[in-house]
């Protein structure tokens, strides 16, 4: 008894790596206070029932020759200990609320930032801006199979992190794109749902510098452990010029669209595109894991039909795991992978060899706005 | 298997011969024993799967099965002990004590009864069989949200709804013949008041069943329908509502949980008293706290779901009537503690397990209290601090509960007493590798590691290691126990009527001899 309960006010201290994150905001800290009075009182509690508890066993022992009582009931003993009980949740009650109330305070952030789960990636817009990306787990795979020693950050690093200023109240709106992911980082004690067809908020206003790490907390399939998230809160200056370098490539990405791309160019674009957002379920070498993900190497739409290729990948496949890529990526990413899937592995010899370029997605996508 | 029940003739009435003994019993003992052993055999193969999931956390990185394996691991793993372990158990000592407790011959509805055994072993035989399938079983996790379960689930979420339709069927057919039971074949004199708490637990358990076995069903044919008949109940790109799954299913899962744990209490009373020597302390509190616990347990489903995006209002409510389902469960634990004090205690093993039955499921009452508490849980939720929790309570609660009435009633049913030096040998095993697996998941879940994760951040691989040797341990004990088990059955020393000293005052169960006669009371008793 004495054992776990020394053994929980180690763990349990404030700076130990085993207890709840305190966290940097203000609420996240209420949250980690709130944390520990209720632990308290529950160890309390604790200390008197398993007192009682282990010394009646102890003291009513029949080979020390203990007598039974010829009792089974007090009134007034049970009205107590239910009032008593009541009482303590009162007690814990009231702070909670309070917390509760200034963590859900619902206002207008200054930035405002759209944060959408897919499978199995978030992406970041920036509402104010208009500007977003993808951020996508960096730890490579041969690490998680152990062909090579795992790096400190292993599994809790991004290819392109959240920038968020400092100082400045920030309202997350969170939302899924094909099933439930939920977004967490305990520094700031916000994990929200990411759920398709529902925009749930959360906010933070951090105030200092840092890199803060968290993840996915609803199951979502495959890669669920394999989509963390990455957030760096950075001065204002710096956000500002973060934000001006990714409006400025936006802009270009936008005269990429309008350039003549050559086969090879699209192709090379388009292999490393695979890489990251197709590879996980068509695998790297195109065979896919049938008869889940169907192999894309010998396809009769990747090697045939250029049209439905598009429309698969403008439009996602109703009812499956092939998600639409159209909304979240530029005509250029798009024009490329379909091209490099049409000439990758044999397809490129087997099939018709169509090449599909940025103007075609354009075109692809007037149509549809007709 | 054949030899738990010694054939007590009385010409024409005892058991048939062989297999179809098992087959076309309506006995109820019979049954019992069946639930009990199909029980066991789900616990062994839940826990293999157990083993798969720990094996694989035991470091950092991938080194057994990959994601899409570990996914059906931990979610069949769930399924099994929940629907496949803890309930048919407490079914089976249902079939087995509910008839002996109150004077009855057997159970009301015996045909029923048979029918309902036996679509368990056909229901679990399909989820079992998906595993085998191209696209593997069921890998969304055992409250298997939408859309991963419907848009997004492979093509064998078909077999897994049929077969949670037939374990329902299963269940509400076993309420009902324990409602009945209970209503109409009591001894005379044995008024409601006076009724065994083992009695009033499934009395009240059954009614929970009946009430949101349907609600399981329900949401599982919408399933089904969106599935494979173009609804959109849960499908936002259709109109649909992806949460409205959430509040469907978990107002069948919280009283659910209930149903897991409110048999155990009632079979944890009755040790506590009998190896007390006293009667247990406030019998009619520990009645109204089970039925308020089962009305509470309508009320406070959303807990599940306080990082869906409730209003304000909504996330207060679940707070407030999930606090409040603590003051009957605190009543339990202190008449539990009353109980004890001024008794005069001996430590054979069904105590042993059901005093640790008192001490770690109030450590799971605890942390239950911690998640209750909103702001707190936007940390917890998801992480293994919520599977510290359910552990905690289902375990050395729920399974705690049944192996010690197994070890309670084990002469009842043989007539031969078990081996108390291995009984105390398993007890003290189970215990420690309980705690071993299960405290530590507390940490670990602080510390920031989700759930369902099948590879973890660096920082979390001593106590994981730790963790799954704590997991191995108790996996192999619980051999020992079937050791014990099938030692028991086979021989041991004679067991009287009473078996437990003084234990005859307490229950009509030990006035019968042991082993009881295959028709229990063919004459009712009369009770005082
Ligand atoms: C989450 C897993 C997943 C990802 C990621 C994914 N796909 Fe798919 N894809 C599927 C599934 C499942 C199908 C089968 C859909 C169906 O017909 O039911 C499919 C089908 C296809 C098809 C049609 C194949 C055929 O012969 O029917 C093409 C082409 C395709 N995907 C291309 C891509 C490209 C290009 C990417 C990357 C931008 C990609 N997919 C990313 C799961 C995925
Ligand atoms: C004092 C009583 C209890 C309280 C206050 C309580 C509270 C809670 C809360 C708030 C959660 C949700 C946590 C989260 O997901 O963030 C939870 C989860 C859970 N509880 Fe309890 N609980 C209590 C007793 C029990 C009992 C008796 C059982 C079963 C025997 C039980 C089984 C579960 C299970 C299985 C889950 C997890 C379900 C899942 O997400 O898979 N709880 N509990
Ligand atoms: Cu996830
Ligand atoms: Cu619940």
């Amino acid at each position: 008894m004495v054992m776990p309960v020394m053994f929980s006010s180690l763990v349990f201290s404030e700076d130990s790596d085993y207890n709840m994150k305190v966290g940097v905001t203000e609420v996240s800290q209420s949250i980690f206070e709130l944390h520990m009075l209720i632990f308290w009182i529950c160890v309390g509690i604790g200390v008197i029932v398993f007192s009682i508890m282990f010394w009646s066993l102890f003291k009513y022992r029949k080979s020390k020759g203990a007598v039974a009582a010829d009792f089974d009931d007090n009134f007034w003993l049970e009205i107590g200990w239910t009032v008593a009980a009541t009482l303590v949740l009162v007690w814990m009650a009231v702070p909670s609320t309070q917390v509760m109330v200034k963590a859900y305070d619902d206002a207008e952030g200054e930035i405002n930032i759209l944060i959408t789960g897919h499978q199995w990636k978030w992406h970041y817009k920036y509402l104010e801006d208009e500007v977003g990306f993808f951020s996508n787990l960096a730890t490579s795979q041969e690490q998680i199979n152990g062909e090579v020693p795992k790096g400190e950050f292993y599994l809790r690093e991004v290819d392109e992190p959240l920038v968020i200023p400092t100082n400045t109240r920030i309202r997350f709106l969170i939302t899924g794109n094909d099933v439930i992911h939920s977004w967490w980082v305990p520094d700031f004690a916000v994990k929200q749902d990411a759920i398709p067809g529902f925009i749930n908020t959360a906010w933070t206003n951090v105030p200092e510098p840092g890199i803060f790490r968290g993840a996915c907390t609803e199951l979502c399939g495959i890669k669920h452990a394999f989509m963390p998230v990455v957030v760096r809160a950075v001065e204002r200056e710096e956000f500002d010029a973060f934000i001006a370098t990714k409006v400025a490539l936006a802009e270009e990405e936008r005269m990429l669209t309008s350039k003549v791309w050559t086969k090879e160019e699209l192709m090379e674009r388009g292999e490393g595109f695979y890489a990251t957002n197709c590879s996980a379920c068509h695998q790297i070498n195109g065979k896919g894991i049938p008869p889940v993900f169907p192999a894309l190497d010998g396809s009769q739409i990747a090697m045939f039909d250029s049209k439905k290729h598009i429309e698969i990948l403008m439009e996602g496949v109703q009812g499956s795991a092939m998600a639409a890529f159209g909304d979240s990526y530029s005509e250029v990413d798009i024009a490329s992978v379909i091209t490099y899937t049409r000439q990758a592995w044999s397809n490129g010899e087997n099939g018709d060899g169509v090449i599909v370029t940025p103007q075609d997605i354009v075109a692809y996508k007037n149509r549809i706005d007709l | 298997m054949s030899t738990v029940v010694e054939t007590h003739d009385h010409g024409h009435h005892g058991p048939a011969k062989g297999l179809s003994r098992w087959l076309f019993t309506t006995n109820h003992k019979d049954i019992g024993t069946l639930y009990l052993w199909f029980s066991f055999i789900m616990l062994f193969i839940g826990g293999a799967m157990a083993m798969v999931i720990r094996a694989e956390l035991f470091q950092p990185g991938l080194q057994i099965v990959q994601p899409e394996f570990f996914n059906q691991m931990t979610t069949n793993h769930g399924l099994i002990m929940v629907f496949g372990v803890i309930m048919p158990a407490f079914v089976g000592l249902a079939n087995w004590m509910l008839p002996m407790q109150i004077g009855a011959p057997d159970m009301a509805l015996p045909r029923l009864n048979n029918l309902s055994f036996w679509l368990l072993p056909m229901a679990f035989g399909i989820l079992l069989s998906t595993l085998f399938m191209p696209e593997g079983g069921p890998n969304f996790g055992w409250t298997f949200y939408a859309p991963l379960s419907t848009t997004y689930a492979p093509n064998t979420v078909n077999f897994f709804i049929f077969s949670v339709h037939v374990m329902g069927v299963s269940s509400i057919l076993g309420s009902i013949n324990i409602i009945t039971t209970i209503f109409n074949m009591r001894a005379p004199g044995m008024t409601l008041m006076k009724m065994p708490l083992f009695v009033w637990s499934w009395l009240i358990t059954a009614y929970l069943l009946i009430a949101v076995m349907p609600v399981l069903a329900g949401v599982v044919t919408m399933m089904l329908m969106d599935i494979n008949f173009g609804t959109s109940f849960f499908n936002a790109a259709g109109g649909g509502d992806p949460v409205l799954f959430q509040h469907v299913f978990w107002f069948f899962g919280h009283p659910e949980v209930y149903i897991m744990i409110l048999p155990a209490f009632g079979i944890v009373s009755h040790i506590i008293e009998t190896f007390s020597r006293k009667p247990i302390f406030g019998y009619s509190s520990m009645v109204y706290a089970m039925a308020s616990i089962a009305i509470l347990s309508f009320v406070v489903w959303a807990h599940h779901m306080f990082t869906v995006g409730m209003p304000l209002a909504g996330e207060l409510f679940f707070m407030y009537s999930t606090m409040l389902i603590a003051i009957p469960t605190g009543v339990k634990v202190f008449n539990w503690v009353a109980t004890m004090f001024r008794g005069s205690i001996t430590f054979e093993t069904p105590m042993l397990f059901s005093i640790a039955f008192v001490a770690l499921f109030t450590i799971g009452g605890f942390s239950g209290l911690m998640l209750a508490i909103v702001p707190a849980d936007f940390q917890y939720h998801d992480t293994y601090f919520v599977v510290a929790h359910f552990h905690y309570v289902l375990v050395p609660g729920a399974l705690f509960g049944i192996i010690a009435g197994a070890y309670y009633w084990l002469p009842k049913w043989t007539g031969n007493m078990y081996d108390e030096t291995l009984g105390k040998l398993h007890f003290w095993l189970t215990f420690i590798s309980v705690n071993v697996t299960f405290f530590p998941m507390h940490f670990v879940g602080l510390a920031g590691m989700p759930r369902r994760y099948p590879d973890y951040a660096l920082q979390f691989a001593d106590f994981n290691a730790l963790i799954s040797v704590g997991a191995f341990m108790f996996g192999l004990t619980q051999l020992l126990f079937l050791f014990i088990v099938i030692k028991t059955i086979r021989a041991g020393k004679q067991a009287e009527p009473e078996v437990w000293e003084g234990a005859g005052e307490l229950g009509l169960e030990w006035t019968l001899s042991s082993p009881p006669p295959y028709h229990s009371f063919t004459i009712q008793p009369q009770v005082k």
